[in-house]
């Protein structure tokens, strides 16, 4: 590991004039480590400002906040990443493939079928396994179908998830529309994204979830890299295309559908932290990119959430603020593309 | 050597590579001519198996291209495609290191460092090692990937139209460097082309196809001739020889 990041900062040869005098700075370890001194204030200024009452309580309840933030981050982030490196394209988000339409199809069709007393006394655990179960078991159809058999083809993919995502949204919304308006109220609650109060069970696994997709992320670092030549490219150097990108697929889906199962949707936010990450990480290596992202989203995320809190009063939910920010970074993006 | 057996490719029941045997690289430089749509692209899609074939094989150096490990074979043979498009801001320095991915799977060793260098040396891009890919002009870009075929360190050298897109100075540039890596390095390079002339006097061979079969094989004598030029291309084509290299001549 240590071999392959030694260049970039050594290699006197090989640096800039104008980089080897701000050399600290463009050392993507510095950038990281300035990062996550950053993560670490805004935690410390999550736990402690406005303590109302005994700060073991505050600390406890805080504390599973931000955990579950730090779960969405590296979930949403990682896999947003990972997400562009597949299919070359740094404008999407997992989302184009109608996870969070699925999620809300889900939650719909279940007030409608079961009301929503059923839907309220059901256990959380079931909820969340039964989403994720659905969520993954979707895309793992979707790109067996599209991606593994003979046609092979990312574009017929992300095309088809589209399409898929449009017909889930109206399914869902022609459900709302025949709901009760009491039913329809609880549907709210669960259709935003919301971090306050996660059960812990469930923020466990999800947690163990994630991690675990992140650790087989790990070996496959090297090869990440070499996926941003192109598909032609990885393949001459003797990267085994399809069934990583298999690979690689699944470890997205279940990031997303766990972080999705856990909280709920958010669409923009990975887009956001992908690309602040690309701009700020000082190299287009995962090794560092990826990382990168994880901490900018729990950078936004917590941020977002003292905004929410202190200057807002709770006079929203995190997911419009988010959502907020997101929609004008993307107009950004998208401007900044057309500029060019 | 790499040998087509006979590899056939229908796209709609239209064959576009039609039962084609074939043997290449047993000399330096291979060009491989013809018409748009003769095939050219497919058989190197075949080769770089980025394309499979409906019928027959391919082999490298005995390896069947179809079921031989990826590394492996990303060891033996480089392949070169015309549009590289990349979203990552890479530095020359860091695409020439991929090259050497087949061998150090992302860990570098000492010895792929001194390949690595070998590489930029070898084409002059020892002042750009560390320039950003979309700061180059297109002849530079073009000379960083050859870098890193080059610092793959494989056997044979598959380019797919290099000369694309290159004014006259950089093509020549790029022609005289890939016959220098089959005379001083021993690779064998084979390159898709459309410049005939090109072909005649840098390669030892030309492989001509046309509606995707191989209508002429041979030294650029054999294959600069007019009747041979005439039935690859349907224009007439007048071959003179200039200073001992045949050249044709279309252009009015």
């Amino acid at each position: 590991m240590r071999t392959e990041l030694e260049p970039r900062s050594t290699d006197a040869s090989g640096t800039p004039v104008a980089a080897r005098r701000r050399l600290s700075w463009a050392d993507p370890r510095v950038r990281l480590g300035v990062l996550a001194a950053v993560v670490g204030v805004l935690v410390a200024l999550y736990f402690f400002t406005d303590v109302p009452g005994s700060l073991a309580f505050a600390l406890k309840v805080r504390g599973l906040t931000v955990a579950a933030m730090i779960v969405v981050a590296v979930a949403v982030g990682v896999s947003t990443v990972l997400f562009h490196t597949i299919t070359q394209n740094r404008i999407l988000t997992p989302s184009i493939m109608g996870f969070d339409a699925l999620y809300l199809l889900i939650a719909t069709a279940l007030v409608f079928v079961f009301g929503a007393t059923a839907f309220l006394r059901a256990e959380p655990i079931v909820l969340w396994a039964g989403q994720l179960v659905v969520m993954v078991g979707f895309s793992v159809l979707l790109f067996t179908w599209l991606f593994g058999g003979k046609r092979r083809s990312i574009h017929l993919m992300l095309l088809v998830g589209i399409v898929l995502g449009t017909f889930f949204r109206s399914a869902t919304s022609w459900m709302q529309a025949m709901l009760d308006p009491l039913e329809f109220q609880v549907l709210t609650d669960v259709a935003f994204a919301s971090l306050a109060r996660p059960d812990e069970t469930l923020l466990v696994l999800s947690a163990v979830l994630v991690a675990g997709a992140c650790a087989a992320v790990v070996p496959l670092l090297g090869t990440l890299d070499v996926l941003t030549l192109g598909e032609p490219a990885a393949v001459g150097l003797g990267v085994r295309h399809r069934l990583v990108v298999m690979v690689l697929f699944l470890l997205v889906s279940v990031m997303v559908a766990a972080s999705t199962a856990l909280i709920g949707p958010i669409l923009f936010f990975g887009l956001i932290v992908a690309n602040l990450a690309y701009s700020y990480a000082g190299s287009f290596r995962h090794a560092w990119t990826l990382p990168t992202a994880a901490l900018i989203g729990v950078v936004c995320l917590l941020a977002g959430q003292l905004v929410l809190e202190q200057l807002l009063g709770f006079g929203g939910s995190l997911a419009m603020v988010i959502e907020f920010a997101g929609g004008l970074f993307f107009l950004y993006l998208v401007l900044r593309k057309g500029a060019r | 050597m790499i040998a087509l057996d006979g590899a056939t490719k229908r796209y709609n029941g239209q064959a576009v590579l039609d039962d084609v045997s074939l043997e290449l690289g047993d000399v330096g430089v291979t060009a491989l001519i013809g018409p748009n749509g003769a095939g050219k692209s497919t058989l190197f899609g075949l080769v770089g198996r980025l394309i499979r074939p409906d019928a027959g094989s391919v082999h490298v150096d005995g390896l069947d291209v179809a079921v031989a490990p990826s590394r492996e074979l990303a060891r033996t043979l480089a392949v070169l495609r015309q549009d590289n498009h990349i979203a990552a801001r890479l530095t020359v320095h860091d695409l020439v290191e991929f090259g050497r991915f087949p061998h150090s799977g992302g860990r570098l060793t000492i010895e792929d460092r001194e390949h690595i260098d070998r590489a930029i040396a070898y084409l002059d891009l020892d002042d750009f090692r560390g320039r950003f890919l979309d700061e180059l002009s297109g002849g530079q870009r073009q000379r960083a990937f050859i870098a890193m075929v080059l610092a793959q360190d494989t056997k044979y050298l598959l380019l797919d139209e290099p000369l694309n897109n290159l004014d006259l100075r950089h093509a020549v540039d790029i022609m005289r460097l890939l016959r220098r890596a089959a005379d001083e390095l021993g690779k064998r390079v084979v390159v898709v082309m459309h410049d005939i002339n090109f072909a005649s006097v840098h390669a030892d061979r030309i492989v001509a196809l046309r509606d995707g079969r191989v209508i002429a094989h041979g030294t650029p004598a054999e294959v600069m001739r007019p009747d041979v030029l005439a039935a690859v291309y349907d224009v007439d084509i007048d071959v003179r020889e200039v200073d001992g290299a045949l050249l044709g001549y279309y252009y009015r």
